[in-house]
């Protein structure tokens, strides 16, 4: 094995308090990080201390508890954006999740169908095009495909090969000179498969087209830089990443923000109100209409520093190591099929496969009989299964707490579930 | 966790060697139904005589637990009265949402009495109603000529 891991994961193992589990008389072993991921210790106490210690509404109190809130939550703010190489706090948005953050996109351009001022970026109409992937959760497909709906704009693919890599020949082909918007994940959720994007953010640029990631597989397990990647947008969600659930980041460079029409509007997201008319705050403040998700930022900010505190180069070579090992073990099962990448290259730790004869969700149920947490189903990336000819599949996804032995019990198990309808 | 209590051997029984598989005419009422979170799916038809069920055909792809529930589903429905058949769906759903309650009788669900296992796992009992909620739908599809279709 090359580069050897510098995680020491058993201390690691020793912060996630779930990860002493039986599951019935079986010790947890929790391969559905692609799901959502545990929280260390760390994270739950920074979000308690805050909870019992700080707890206010943000931006406009006078008191004590108000402003520690405030420098909280615009603290969190900051920590993410240093994370992922943001240039400034204010090009990072808190939403819910990634899907919220890719809503909030489609919708910029949606509502700016309706705002003859609006910026002729986001102005999409019939003959004009939007760019996804075959590969996409469903969070970067639909929003695009209603966008598309709504607008008579056409969405259009790039395609995946056999071996579960981005069809790139045809990009020349699927990114014209109509495209406005591409937008295409950074990593796979069912397949495992780290996409290259310079390829497909140059021809954007080329095209004069705006782009930008679903980076939620990607920001929890690899080194982003923002700045580095080129790109105009990434989306990504707390609780893959460590962080709690109900905190998302849209991050968007600066200009674009500015030039976004909001999607929520309500609360906390103006300048000046009168009975007839609105003038928003500038971003993020615009795009963060209500009381947003205050604990979870400093949830999140917590992980962050957690997942800086190990290193993401670290949490890479641990990755690719357990990713190696997985695809190595599992293709010595009789009759399982790895779908996606069977090579550790350009690969996440996340392998789907399908095992003959056998129903995911049987394969799931004799697993978790064992202790063993994976997911089954279609993980909502239908087109996907429906380009592998598969109605669902077995998915195991590592990160920074998981060892080999808990992919030597994964295979192991995989033997019980071959006696149970062999 | 006790799997044995999951995956009776009727249940397998029925998994490995399916009663009734296949789509027939002719048929007078048709249901496809989806279970969203596995991909689970069956197409369904009921020819319905007079006041008999006079067969169920299906074609079906999914886990053990959707797939024996279908067979388990033709053989006690295919023959008997709408009446009958209906109260067996009627028991059948009861037995399932029991959380593991309640056990079945024996002397009028048959086989299906194996699946009261499956009611304490609240992620499987979707699969095994998809057929019968198929069959339900395809009842109401026999008894309003023009709606075949899903």
């Amino acid at each position: 094995m090359e580069a050897a891991s510098k995680l020491d994961v058993e201390s690691i193992r020793a912060d996630f308090p779930i990860l002493r589990r039986m599951i019935g008389d079986k010790p947890l072993a929790y391969l559905d990080s692609a799901a959502t991921s545990q929280k260390p210790v760390q994270v739950v106490e920074a979000m308690r201390r805050f909870t019992d210690h700080s707890n206010a509404n943000i931006s406009r109190s006078v008191h004590t508890l108000g402003s520690e809130a405030t420098e909280a939550y615009e603290g969190a703010r900051a920590k993410v954006a240093a994370f992922i190489g943001a240039p400034s706090p204010d090009e990072v948005v808190f939403t819910k999740n990634s899907t919220e953050a890719i809503n909030l996109l489609a919708y910029a351009f949606q509502n700016a169908a309706f705002d003859p001022s609006a910026d002729p970026r986001f102005k999409l109409g019939p003959g004009d095009e939007i760019v996804v992937t075959e590969m996409e959760h469903h969070a970067n497909l639909i929003p695009w495909q209603q966008l598309a709906l709504r607008t008579g704009a056409t969405l259009k693919w790039i395609g995946v090969t056999d071996h579960g890599r981005l069809d790139l020949g045809c990009v020349p082909e699927v990114i014209t000179e109509r495209c406005k918007v591409v937008s295409f994940t950074a990593v796979s959720n069912l397949l495992g498969t780290v996409n290259p994007t310079s390829q497909i953010t140059a021809r954007a640029r080329e095209v004069g087209a705006l782009v930008g990631l679903d980076a939620s597989q990607s920001v929890p397990h690899i080194p982003v830089d923002v700045t580095e990647l080129g790109v105009d947008f990434i989306a990504f969600t707390g609780h893959k990443m460590l962080g709690p659930t109900g905190i998302g980041v849209l991050w968007a460079k600066a200009d674009l923000l500015d030039a976004m029409p909001p999607f929520l509007t309500g609360g906390s997201m103006i300048k000046t109100v009168t009975m007839e008319k609105t003038v928003f705050a500038p971003a993020p403040a615009k795009f963060e209409a209500g009381t947003p998700p205050i604990a979870e930022a400093v949830g999140l900010a917590a992980a962050v520093d957690y997942l800086d505190k190990l290193g993401m180069e670290n949490v890479r070579n641990h990755e690719k190591e357990l990713a190696g090992y997985m695809l190595e073990q599992l293709e010595t099962v009789d009759g399982l099929e790895v779908v996606g990448p069977r090579v550790p290259i350009g690969r996440s730790a996340t392998v789907s496969f399908t095992f003959e004869g056998v129903h995911p969700h049987d394969v799931g149920q004799v697993l978790d009989a064992e202790g063993i947490a994976v997911r089954v189903g279609h993980h909502c990336a239908k087109p996907v299964c429906d380009r592998f000819g598969v109605n669902a599949t077995t998915r195991a996804s590592g990160y920074v707490y998981n060892t080999r032995e808990e992919i030597d019990r994964l295979v192991e198990a995989l033997g019980q579930v071959r006696k149970v309808f062999g | 966790m006790n799997l044995d209590e999951l995956y009776q051997e009727v249940i397998l029984d029925h998994y490995k060697h399916p009663r009734g598989a296949g789509l027939r005419e002719p048929f007078e009422g048709e249901s496809h139904q989806v279970n969203p979170t596995c991909g689970d799916e069956i197409t369904l038809r009921v020819h319905v005589e007079g006041d008999k069920v006079a067969d169920v055909s299906y074609e079906n792809v999914g886990c053990s637990i959707s797939k024996a529930s279908a067979s388990v589903l033709y053989e006690l429905v295919n023959g008997s009265t709408v009446d009958d058949a209906l109260a067996r769906l009627a028991e059948f759903t009861e037995l399932m949402n029991s959380k593991g309650q309640a056990e079945g009788d024996e002397e009028t669900l048959e086989d299906a009495v194996a699946f009261a296992g499956v009611s304490k796992y609240p992620m499987r009992v979707k699969c095994a109603l998809l057929g019968w909620m198929a069959f339900k739908d395809a009842l109401v599809r026999a008894s309003t000529p023009g709606r075949t279709e899903a």
